[in-house]
């Protein structure tokens, strides 16, 4: 049948379809983990959309009830896998916040270091992801060559390269191997360039944005609603980095540091000099945004690192003694949330006095960002679904705990 | 803006139903009464100078000593916890409610305590006191869609309460 105008999508209202529900994972490539969508779909347009999680619940929350803080180091970094030492770092600082530990300057550099190289890993990974989530392979093969150098060096650090359990209330569980500054600051020289590579796969790419751009857009007021934090945040044009905004033992072991919050400016990323500016199809809050976010912070976590490494080596002290495996805990409870890649992750601790926390809680950062996906998937095309799900760069461990 | 002021603030329109918390406690926070949270909850998000636009967790503590002679010395009764920590994107402060409930409505085991649900006020509430439910045995009153997130949904018990027993069995699968 002839259609009179020349609107190629009119032809959609002359083929009768059906409502059909559609599953989506949990076992698909492009979910990220095990996470499940039921999609309400008509035709090619997706009318709702409703998460199911819970696939990776392994009751961390209970078990951190029957361990002193220390042995509840590892479980979190099993919970957020691709970002390990922040993990690790959130729980410490809670902990040294209710104990009221303080740690020597070195000890702050170190964790400094520690924190952003793992922060560039897990953005590498982000990327390389989300390439391959809209079908293109090769940005996935370069992130994981670069990622695989930083892993390295973790491996040299502490033998792990994805659980590390390093980071610990107290300190750390050693110091940095003798030459380890060395490869580190090799490590950067070479990585630095690269990250122009990628913005030519993917940022600039064509077919990324057109396959990004304009599509999953979260406002601000949503984005703060919903609790979302992160890049997710950020991307939403959204200035709020804990980094700086968060409290007094976490900010000050950035203190004197230089160093930018990505976000958008007046259609501007001000730290954008030598990289590629907004295409003009973007619309801030949208998938492309969420990406360019974290590329910038790869960046800023460069610049990071080389200073810390800088000051860790002139710093004095020692890189901390962690705490006892059995300390008795003071009766009170302590709350903090640090910048972790994917947001704010909270650790909540409550202690009867003894050296079991009465209740150990994990605010997921992933857990709040990934529930707007019902309400940014609504009217969206089904292909779009794992460009929206993936730009959100979640991980199914650190949602289900 | 200080916590003691907001608190001020919340006294003068609530008056009793908002009591302060432990003074010497490393959070502060403010106890608020199970009844009017969600119109408290509403004030914080919407007053000019207070602003609390995101709410960043809700946990539930249950206060409950399995064991009676630890029961016996407690200087508690037993009850549930529900904790809110709140921030604010503009102002950068924080606050912590708190709302103490009865680990069982009217006493009646096997019926939960009710708190007025506050999807409304922040989106983010949804999913977490689904968690909240699931997990610790906690009924939202108005919430839109309540029911287990993490647990499958015919899961028994509640997990995160002192006294939960794992099943002994849950669908051929042995559990202790």
């Amino acid at each position: 049948m002839a259609s009179k105008t020349d609107d190629q999508r009119i032809i959609e209202f002359d083929v009768r379809t059906d409502e059909m529900l559609v599953n989506m994972g949990p076992q698909h490539p492009s979910t990220h983990g095990v996470l499940r969508l039921v999609l309400r779909t008509d035709g090619e347009i997706v009318s709702q959309v409703e998460p199911h999680i819970g696939y990776l619940h392994r009751c961390a929350e209970k078990i951190g009830e029957n361990l002193t803080p220390r042995q509840w180091i590892p479980y979190t970094d099993r919970m957020d896998y691709l970002a390990g030492m922040n993990m690790n770092l959130g729980w410490a600082l809670v902990v040294e916040k209710l104990l009221e530990h303080q740690i020597s300057d070195k000890a702050r550099h170190l964790r400094v270091v520690i924190a952003e190289l793992n922060r560039i890993a897990s953005h590498l990974v982000g990327m390389g992801a989300y390439g391959l989530d809209l079908g293109t392979f090769s940005p996935f093969l370069y992130a994981f060559r670069e990622r695989e150098k930083i892993l390295d060096l973790f491996e040299d650090v502490c033998g792990a390269r994805l659980t590390y359990s390093y980071l610990t209330p107290g300190g750390a569980t050693a110091d940095l191997p003798p030459g380890w500054l060395q490869q580190c600051e090799l490590f950067l020289d070479q990585f630095e360039p690269i990250i122009q590579e990628y913005h030519a796969l993917l940022t600039t790419n064509a077919i990324f944005i057109k396959r990004t751009a304009g599509i999953g857009i979260i406002s601000a007021e949503q984005a703060i609603s919903y609790g979302c934090t992160g890049p997710v945040l950020r991307g939403s044009g959204v200035e709020h980095d804990l980094r700086f905004n968060g409290e007094e033992i976490y900010t000050e072991m950035y203190d004197g540091y230089v160093f930018e919050v990505v976000c958008e400016k007046d259609g501007h990323y001000p730290a954008d000099e030598d990289y590629p500016d907004v295409p003009s199809e973007a619309v801030l809050g949208d998938c492309w945004h969420r990406f360019y976010v974290r590329m910038l912070e790869v960046v800023q976590s460069v610049k990071l690192v080389r200073q810390a490494l800088q000051r860790y080596s002139t710093a004095s002290g020692d890189y901390g003694v962690p705490i006892k495996f059995n300390l008795k805990l003071p009766k009170g409870e302590a709350y903090l949330e640090t910048e972790a890649p994917r947001g704010q992750m909270g650790f909540y601790l409550v202690s009867d006095g003894s050296a079991i926390p009465w209740r150990a809680r994990a605010r997921s950062s992933c857990f709040c960002n990934l529930s707007i996906t019902a309400e940014i998937c609504k009217n969206c095309l089904i292909a779009d679904i794992p460009a929206i799900v993936g730009s959100l760069d979640v991980v199914m461990g650190e949602i289900d705990r | 803006m200080s916590e003691q002021s907001i608190t001020d603030q919340l006294q003068a329109r609530f008056g009793d139903a908002i009591r302060d918390g432990d003074p010497d406690a490393i959070d502060q926070w403010i106890e608020v009464d199970a009844d009017c949270l969600a119109e408290v909850c509403e004030m914080l998000r919407d007053e000019e100078n207070i602003r609390l636009d995101m709410l960043n967790c809700i946990t539930a503590v249950d206060y409950l000593h399995t064991d009676p002679k630890k029961a016996e010395k407690a200087d508690w009764d037993p009850h549930i916890e529900l904790v809110y920590h709140l921030s604010s994107i503009r102002y950068k402060h924080t606050l912590v409610l708190k709302v103490k409930l009865d680990r069982w409505n009217n006493g009646r085991e096997g019926e939960l305590p009710v708190v007025p649900s506050v999807a409304g006020v922040w989106r983010t509430a949804d999913w977490h006191e689904r968690e909240v439910f699931d997990l610790s045995g906690v009924e939202f009153s108005g919430h839109p869609d309540l029911r287990r997130i993490l647990c499958p949904e015919d899961w028994e018990g509640y997990p995160l309460r002192k006294d939960y027993e794992l099943p002994r069995e849950y669908h051929g699968i042995r559990g202790r």
